[in-house]
């Protein structure tokens, strides 16, 4: 990433451990140190999501629909029936039973039983505009990153977890687990990824946040396989590992204990790829319908209901999941090859 | 090497037996009872017990992975639940559209990342090379649903410089009309991520002694880049293309679904949306085949263009 930090920051300090040299590494490294930043408000603001303290009332129908932007000032024509384009085949793809298809009729009933009111209470404009129902499409967003990032980290966990103790007890061991370990390992990877995810998709056939995080890890996890046997592989020679051996450690307490801190590296490194992998991976999945529940809004739903808004030349809600996608993606890839120039001193 | 080929493809045998195991336990075991799937909302027991004995999984599972084995082996998946279209079939008429799009869009992104490529790392650490790399790492990080939402409403629905979507008859139409903005979305999309995979594999060779060699001769900057560098260079770059093709075949869902092109990855979406188990079975098991052909084809290529590599 920074090959002038990268020279500056070789080790001189003969006592620090890993983390200490990782840590003064990565503090050096001007981008890494900014993504890192950026990442941690991005983790604040999905915790305090998270704990309701902000975007609670995202569901609530605060604005006119289509309400623009606050910068953009009151949509003048929005009492005027909608322009229709010109245009006779707009780009709309199939699109079946995405969207939540009584959430419109439910709109109308509500402002029935509120005998109108409700219309003169509602903001002509939003901060950053609102969508079909007149929510608000900033908070809506928030509530979006959570969901995308949550996914995200647990697929990463789980993915990294299955990875981890398959490549620890195949490269461990070695013989007929290796063997078996392997064979699996081959039989995951020959299918494509994406396939793979939608043809579990198919057969599990419902939706959820649970269901998403499980596809993902599930399916996700013969990098992580590769790497961490590689490393057992080289660790378990070892002399510290004859030692262990020699004090009477166990196997379990050679792989986990002495050995795993040794290769944690490598796994955090992958845990941080994998977020952003998985990110990518649910947005995908939500925008096809297969992903999160219609009453939870990710990434992914809030493009697919921008693909028919834009059309209408309402594109405050594409413009907002993608800034949002664009800032938290970025920074952790960014931070993924900071962490990785920091602790694997085979790059340098 | 023959010895070799013969060894490899004898792997195949375990790795495909997985596969099969793998698809049959996700959709006879996971995925529940096909035969509500099928019968639809309304249905009799008499129905449903029919259709269980026509699918054959009213019989022991044994049997069925006998039938399943049958299926692969004379490649007769029978007829789409959804359309009672052959399977066979719908693979015959879906294998040219994808063609038509991917062939195009590989070969462009190739050239086109890997010029890219070429580029940043001669001008290696310099502002621009950073700043290209940061562009392709925030290039990246969008999703390709953006990348086609914003294509196609901006250059097809509001400029008409190209058709919004669909497909023709003649395979001159589909190429130069209708296939022109898929390819564009679909090489604008892997340009980042080639970018910067291919970068490293330049400055891999950049360091070797071969190179300080060249220019301690007095050759020129740009005959070591073009000729030392790049011949080297490209031999990663073509394993990597060979490896990449199978996902492509069924990834390009997303691009063909959004143009209307009748290609393999429209009708993956289309099976999963309907459940339509038989095709989606199909196409597991024969892109996992595929994959494990042509990594054996990247492996002799590998060694075909660079003798260095023992292959054991």
């Amino acid at each position: 990433m920074n090959p002038g930090a990268t020279m500056a920051g070789r080790v001189r300090f003969g006592s620090a451990g890993l983390w200490a040299l990782a840590w003064r590494q990565l503090a050096r490294d001007r981008v890494g140190l900014a993504s890192l930043v950026v990442l941690v408000l991005c983790l604040a603001l999905v915790a305090a999501s998270g704990a309701g303290l902000i975007a609670r009332d995202w569901s609530q129908e605060v604005g006119v629909s289509y309400a623009p932007p606050g910068f953009m000032g009151p949509d003048v024509a929005h009492l005027a029936p909608e322009s229709v384009p010109a245009r006779a085949a707009p780009p709309r793809p199939e699109v079946y039973g995405i969207e939540d298809p009584l959430a419109g009729v439910l709109a109308e009933i509500r402002k029935d039983l509120a005998g109108g009111s409700t219309t003169e209470s509602r903001a002509p404009t939003l901060v950053f505009g609102g969508d079909k129902w007149g929510r608000d499409v900033l908070k809506k967003t928030i509530k979006g990153t959570e969901t995308s990032v949550l996914v995200g980290l647990l697929a990463a966990a789980l993915a990294v977890f299955v990875g981890t103790v398959l490549g620890a007890y195949a490269g461990y061991y070695g013989g007929r687990v290796d063997d078996f370990c392997n064979w699996f390992y081959s039989v995951f990877t020959s299918i494509p990824y994406l396939l793979l995810v939608l043809a579990v998709a198919a057969v599990l056939n419902q939706k959820g946040t649970v269901t998403v995080v499980l596809i993902l890890g599930l399916t996700g996890w013969t990098g992580v396989f590769r790497l961490v046997r590689a490393e057992y592989l080289k660790h378990k020679a070892r002399e510290y590992i004859l030692a262990a051996d020699a004090i009477g450690a166990s196997h379990a307490s050679r792989m986990f204990v002495h050995i795993f801190p040794n290769v944690s590296h490598v796994v955090l490194v992958q845990l941080s790829l994998h977020v952003v992998l998985f990110i990518k991976s649910e947005v995908i999945l939500s925008f096809l319908g297969f992903g999160v529940g219609v009453d939870t809004v990710s990434w992914g739903s809030m493009l697919n209901e921008a693909q028919n808004e834009l059309i209408i030349g309402k594109w405050w809600q594409l413009a907002a999941a993608t800034a949002a996608m664009a800032v938290l993606v970025t920074a952790f890839s960014l931070f993924t090859d900071a962490l990785r120039d920091a602790l694997d001193p085979r790059l340098k | 090497m023959a010895a070799y080929i013969v060894r490899r493809l004898w792997q195949f045998v375990p790795t495909l037996l997985g596969v099969v195991l793998l698809v049959f336990a996700l959709f006879n075991w996971v995925g529940g009872d096909p035969a509500y799937i099928l019968a639809g909302k309304i249905s009799s027991p008499e129905q449903i017990e029919n259709i269980r004995r026509q699918l054959g999984v009213d019989r022991p599972y044994y049997v069925q992975l006998w039938i399943f084995l049958g299926q692969i082996a004379t490649g007769d998946f029978g007829v789409s639940w959804a359309t009672n279209e052959k399977v066979s079939d719908i693979f015959a008429t879906r294998l040219a559209p994808s063609l038509t799009v991917l062939v195009p869009m590989l070969v462009l992104g190739t050239v086109m990342s890997m010029a890219a490529a070429m580029l940043v790392a001669y001008l290696r650490g310099s502002l621009t090379d950073r700043a290209i790399m940061i562009g392709c790492t925030v290039g990246q990080s969008v999703s390709i649903l953006v990348y086609i939402l914003v294509f196609q409403y901006v250059l097809a629905y509001r400029l008409g410089w190209f058709p919004v979507q669909g497909w023709g008859n003649g395979f001159a139409e589909n190429l130069l009309r209708y296939s022109a903005l898929p390819v564009i979305v679909g090489v604008i999309v892997s340009l980042a991520p080639d970018t910067r995979l291919y970068r490293s594999f330049f400055l891999d060779e950049i360091n070797q002694d071969y190179v300080r060699t060249a220019r301690a001769k007095g050759m020129s900057e740009s005959r070591v880049m073009w000729v030392h560098v790049l011949r080297n260079a490209a031999i990663p770059v073509i394993t990597n293309v060979m490896i990449q093709l199978p996902g492509l075949l069924a990834g390009a869902f997303l691009i063909e679904r959004f143009f209307s092109i009748p290609g393999i990855g429209r009708e993956v979406i289309l099976a999963v949306e309907r459940s339509d188990f038989p095709l989606i079975k199909a196409v597991t098991v024969y892109v996992a085949l595929a994959t494990m052909v042509l990594n054996l084809l990247a492996d002799l290529l590998y060694k075909a263009v660079d003798p260095r590599v023992q292959l054991k």
